[in-house]
């Protein structure tokens, strides 16, 4: 019986292994019918990440709001719920924190600072509780809620920044120094990466979502809700209530993740027409990661590697960088379909046994 | 002469269990023929096989005397075997007449010919009084009108031998009467019919033959001119594992559960119970005995507060609890073993572990301050497997990967370590093995022992007589009869629960 | 966007009349891409399959299009090349589609999950592809050959409905709304539609009466795709005219809105395109316009998908999507 248990987590872990693999191979294959040389092309990505500070502090840089981005859809699947709308929550997080760096600039970093990364938290909050509230009060899915959120927050982070932060270059002012998470000393050692403080953010929000789930009454009620609403139901516990909290938290990290953008990597926020795309891979992040911290972590350095040495590939072996974002693709595919990849490694190891 | 079917020797297996073992069934020619047993017995398994919807391990299959294989319902249609379905498989947003002719549908140029589909189906629910409005919508009509839609879909594909599945369960005493009519006008026009039914009455009122099955065995066949109630009613429950006797003496406490004049809704909003009364008493077992679907749910899911009441009380410990949150019922003193416990007596995905604190994680000494202590839950789990002798291989297993009667165990310590002072125990034995029905049962009696209120909600007659110190039996969502199990018998109490009251007379 | 009339008189002065001559044509214009790549949503959710990827759709249209549109051109096609590429987009739709229906439906990946990757994969592979083909540029040249705004013959001559209805307008925006019609006739009037219809809702029912629910359901995703392609393409043919990675901003999630608000209906999702194009075109023809000049531009942008999630709480008549939408279909469990 033991044995059957351990057996059952090794599957678990196998779907997303496989899947990366599976992804990278079907690259490779891209690159191969094209032309390309796909060794000397992820051979550029893992030299450039591992051996060249740059490279490594622009990753850790990515990872960021990545890590954050997918503890936000991670936070919300294990209650049972999809937000795809850690993209809105993440842009209404971003212009909040530097609104308000800017707005109150004046007072000293101690306040301003933790002041500014709560409002981007509080912003991305309130966009995801206004799902939460449609979904348990009006059964309103929150995927298309979520959605419509999206494009609410594209739009009025806009025409906010147009009409009240404006300055040259279609973005808002720099913020004060103040509350800015950039670090000479990180860039530095990283030869001049945007690395920044935010990281330990990041980090903080890595272990409050493994607290607030495993050890806090809540974070029980929670994740009993996401398993089964209606054994939920039985115990007493109050399921709508669970369902817009969740929204809230998922939101909140989303939303912190677009404070990182703004307090670090940017120091300020430019009028986007269209998304960061953080969001969406965020979602990537949180499905690759079983929706567990660790996981996150992981697949968002993963991701966040992908991306930042895609840029070297792209110099290197010549192989335009979009061909990361079709791996990515490719891999959410496969992790989707990890029921077949479940099977089919079922009848393998069947037929190994015969 | 041959009959329309014939089922000689089927045996369909299932992991873990025989559900037809060896059952033959004959339906002759432009008969009602009953297939009777009760719920779990393998009439329905029986049924899905004659429809293709299940292969049989062995035996075979003859239609009209010609020896028939069905590998899928569109074979059994072929055939002329149509089946109603027990859940009605209709599309609720479509009309009458789509829902028949779907997958058939009569064309012109192509398109769909909807007039000529009302026409058709006008002609054919006139021909056998069904008396429905091809162009109203399903999610328009009653209940019994749905069901009318299900026999035209049969009829549409030109079915001969109609099997009905549980058809009364859904129906109100009116729509039961019109369906006997109705299935009557069938076979006088040429059909069989084959119906499902553990309904006593029904058998009486509209069948010529009937089989007999119990716990996936052939039982008996005869002709209902030949036989009565009382014998059949013996026939289906037949002598069973041998439960544990509630010995301990009876010696009711104050009033625990007060439910008076308790009128409830089910979801279709159809009145399911109705101005009910019961009481129960600390340090008794009350057994409610009744056939599947007389308000018993929807009873205790008011009295768990998952429910809304529509009129009445519910008092637990003179506490009126009438609509409360489920939480301020539990935290008044409600333990409840639930029906389902897949769906709500676990969280499958939960660890053992989790599950023991379901309703008290939030409060001392599992959690202070919003934090849970999980080592004194892994503590209080520990303990709890030894004392209700879990079988697990550690409390973080899941509890998905526990067999039911685990699974079982787990619900029972949880409910029963909160000490609560009312126990609903909603049929807490269906389908364990004989070692974890006898574990269950020693602990009701236990807690009856201990002066709590057991209200014990089972299928299964045994059980309830066996357990319980009075017997409630519900029928119609009314509780038509209290008796003494010490004096009464099965018989009389099949009797009760087809709505006989005692002396022969209808309900 | 069109080139209204100038406003050297100054706004005040114009009539109704005139700010209806800028607003249609400019709503028709918006409107027609929404309307055919929410069509495809209706095929799609009404068989059963959500799908959120008719954003990457409309991008994989619209790259198709860019890219044999300027073939067609250079092989001599002139003016037809467009209506060609609008076939081809269709086609690579189609295809396409053909993912997220063997993910979502044969491997039962979670329908959203796929939609989400089915949007990553699009807008990777067609900026890959066309940096593959442009030598390495990230957008493709400019078509020359649009479907261009034209007064159509004799209808624009009719007084006061001629200028505003069919005065710089392009066929397409006409071939849109007349494909929504034939598409509720397909859906409401045709076996084909009933039993697509069927499986959306109760595909255990349509399955005990011999319908093929898993073929009915690639049917409805691949339409989805030919639609989402062809929304795609005409967005390009008419209104961008060349492909990058910023071409297809969020016009598939208006899609999909429309089709939510739309309330899961042919014709409903043909008004609500119509509108969230009216809203569209007001916010970028507002400023010529008096009174509507004062209103915060942010409003009309944003109104569509307010308004959606407005709808979806039920307060105006509940939208309800098919029963089974969402849910995929495993044989024989209940």
């Amino acid at each position: 019986m033991i044995k059957l248990v351990k057996k059952i987590n090794w599957m678990t872990l196998l779907v997303p292994v496989i899947s990366v693999i599976l992804g990278l191979l079907c690259g490779a294959v891209i690159m191969l019918v094209i032309g390309y040389n796909p060794i000397l092309a992820y051979q550029s990505i893992v030299e450039s990440i591992f051996l060249q500070p740059y490279y490594t502090g622009e990753t850790i840089r990515a990872m960021i709001p990545l890590v954050l981005a997918g503890l936000a859809v991670a936070f919300a699947f294990r209650t049972g719920l999809f937000n795809i709308g850690v993209e809105g929550q993440l842009m209404a997080g971003w212009l909040a924190s530097v609104a308000c760096a800017i707005v109150f600039g004046h007072l000293p970093r101690v306040i301003l600072l933790p002041l500014s990364v709560l409002a981007g938290g509080a912003a991305g909050a309130l966009w995801g509780y206004i799902p939460g509230l449609l979904k348990a009060k009006f059964k309103v899915h929150e995927v298309i809620s979520t959605i419509m959120m999206n494009y609410i927050a594209l739009y009025t982070t806009a025409y906010i920044i147009k009409n009240f932060l404006y300055t040259e270059g279609e973005r808002t002012p720099t913020i004060p120094a103040a509350a800015s998470l950039a670090s000479p000393f990180l860039a530095n050692l990283t030869q001049g990466s945007r690395l920044h403080w935010g990281f330990i953010v990041a980090i903080i929000a890595v272990v409050a979502m493994w607290f607030i789930l495993w050890k806090t009454t809540k974070g029980y009620e929670l994740r009993a809700v996401g398993f089964s609403p209606d054994a939920s139901q039985y115990a007493g516990m109050n399921v709508s209530r669970n369902i817009i909290l969740s929204l809230t938290i998922s939101g909140i990290f989303a939303g912190l993740g677009g404070a990182m953008e703004g307090l670090g990597t940017y120091q300020y926020m430019t009028i986007n027409s269209t998304f960061t795309g953080i969001g969406f891979n965020g979602i990537a992040v949180a499905l690759l990661g079983l929706n567990t911290p660790i996981g996150v972590v992981l697949s968002g350095a993963l991701f966040a590697g992908l991306q930042t040495g895609g840029l070297t590939m792209q110099s290197n072996a010549g192989v335009p960088v979009e061909l990361i974002q079709i791996i990515i693709a490719l891999i959410i595919f496969f992790v989707g379909s990890g029921y077949v990849i479940k099977w089919a490694m079922g009848r393998l190891t069947r037929k190994g046994h015969k | 002469m041959s009959y329309a079917i014939e089922m000689r020797h089927i045996r369909k297996e299932f992991p873990g269990i025989v559900a037809n073992d060896d059952i033959t069934l004959q339906v002759e020619e432009g008969e009602i023929h009953a297939l009777f047993g009760e719920n779990g017995a393998g009439k329905s398994t029986l049924m899905n096989v004659l429809f293709g919807l299940y292969q049989p391990d062995k035996g075979e299959i003859y239609v009209h005397g010609e020896k028939a294989v069905i590998n899928d319902p569109n074979d059994a249609t072929r055939l002329g075997i149509g089946m109603v379905h027990q859940h009605f498989m209709l599309i609720d947003k479509f009309t009458v007449a789509e829902n028949i002719i779907l997958g058939r549908e009569p064309k012109k140029h192509g398109m769909l010919d909807m007039a000529k589909a009302v026409k058709i189906v006008k002609e054919l629910s006139e021909k056998y009084g069904l008396d429905v409005d091809p162009n109203q919508k399903i999610e328009d009509i009653t209940v019994g009108m749905q069901q009318r839609v299900e026999i035209l879909k049969t009829l549409y594909r030109g079915s001969d031998i109609l099997i009905f599945d549980e058809p009364t369960a859904v129906l109100t005493p009116i729509e039961i009467q019109e369906l006997i009519a109705i299935m009557k006008r069938l076979v006088k026009e040429g059909k069989s019919i084959i119906l499902i039914t553990h309904k006593l009455k029904e058998i009486f009122e509209c069948c010529d033959r009937c089989t007999v099955i119990r716990r996936g065995k052939n039982i008996d066949s005869m002709a209902i001119s030949e036989t009565n109630p009382t014998d059949l009613a013996s026939m289906m429950v037949g002598r069973k594992v041998h439960v544990q006797i509630n010995d301990a003496p009876y010696e009711p406490k104050e009033k625990v559960l007060e439910v008076s004049h308790l009128s409830v809704l089910d979801q279709r909003k159809v009145s399911v119970v109705n101005d009910l009364n019961l009481t129960v008493h600390g340090g008794e077992i009350l057994g409610i005995a009744g056939v599947d679907g007389n308000g018993q749910t929807e009873l205790i899911e008011a009295i768990a507060g998952l429910r809304k009441v529509k009129d009445g009380s519910i008092k637990v410990d003179g506490q009126d609890l009438t609509n409360q949150r489920t939480r301020k019922i539990i935290e008044a003193g409600l333990g409840y073993i639930p029906e389902d416990r897949q769906k709500h007596g676990l969280v499958l995905d939960f660890s053992v572990g989790e599950n023991m604190v379901l309703q008290t994680y939030y409060k001392k000494p599992y959690a202070q301050s919003g934090f849970l202590k999980n080592k004194v839950i892994t503590k209080k789990a520990k303990q709890l497997i030894q004392e209700f002798d879990v079988r697990t291989p550690s409390e973080k297993t899941l509890a998905r990967s526990l067999s039911g009667g685990n699974q079982q165990k787990v619900i029972v310590a949880r409910e029963v370590d909160r000490s609560p002072k009312l126990l609903i125990a909603a049929q807490p034995t269906r389908g364990l093995d004989i070692g974890a029905i006898e574990f269950i049962h020693g602990k009701l009696i236990e807690e009856k022992k201990k002066g709590k209120a057991v209200l014990l909600i089972s299928f299964e007659l045994d059980e309830i007589l066996h357990l319980s110190d009075r017997i409630a039996v519900i029928y119609e969502g009314r509780i038509i009869d209290i008796v003494n199990p010490k004096e009464t018998n099965e018989n009389e109490l099949g009797l009760l629960m087809a709505g006989r009251r005692k002396g022969g007379a209808e309900a | 966007m069109g080139d209204g009339p100038s406003n050297e008189k100054g706004a005040q002065i114009m009539s109704l009349f005139e700010v209806l001559t800028i607003i249609v044509p400019s709503t028709l214009l918006t409107a027609a891409p929404l309307i055919f790549t929410s069509l495809g949503g209706v095929f799609t959710e009404r068989s059963g399959v959500v799908n959120i990827g008719l954003e990457g759709l409309m991008g994989v249209g619209a790259f198709t299009a860019a890219v044999s549109t300027l073939g067609l051109e250079h092989a001599g096609l002139g003016d037809a090349s467009p209506w060609i590429a609008i076939l081809f987009a269709a086609i690579a739709g189609g295809i396409f589609a053909l993912i997220h229906a063997v993910v979502s439906i044969t491997f039962r990946a979670d329908q959203t999950v796929s939609g989400v990757a089915l949007n990553f994969l699009a807008a990777g592979l067609t900026i890959f592809l066309v940096k593959m083909i442009y030598e390495g540029k990230g957008q493709t040249p400019y078509i020359t050959h649009n479907i261009d705004k034209i007064n159509i013959p004799l209808l624009s001559k009719i007084p006061v409905i001629g200028p505003i209805f069919f005065q710089q307008v392009t066929y397409t925006s006409y071939l849109a709304i007349f494909v929504s019609i034939l598409v509720w006739y397909i859906i409401f009037k045709t076996p084909f539609g009933l039993r697509l219809r069927s499986v959306g809702e109760h595909p255990a029912a349509a399955d005990t009466l011999g319908i093929n629910v898993i073929r009915m359901r690639y049917i409805g995703v691949v339409l989805s795709g030919v639609f989402g392609g062809i929304g795609g393409a005409v967005y390009l043919v008419t209104i961008t005219s060349n492909y990058n990675v910023s071409t297809i901003a969020g016009q598939g999630f208006l899609a999909l809105a429309a089709l939510v608000f739309g309330k899961w209906h042919p014709i409903g999702a043909m008004g609500a395109s119509l509108f969230f194009g009216f809203a569209q075109a007001l916010s970028i023809t507002s400023q010529q316009i008096p009174y509507l000049d004062r209103l915060p531009s942010v409003i009309m942008l944003t109104a569509p998908y307010v308004l959606t999630l407005i709808v979806l709480t039920g307060f105006v008549g509940r939208a309800e999507a098919p029963k089974a939408d969402g849910v995929p279909y495993i044989k024989g469990q209940r």
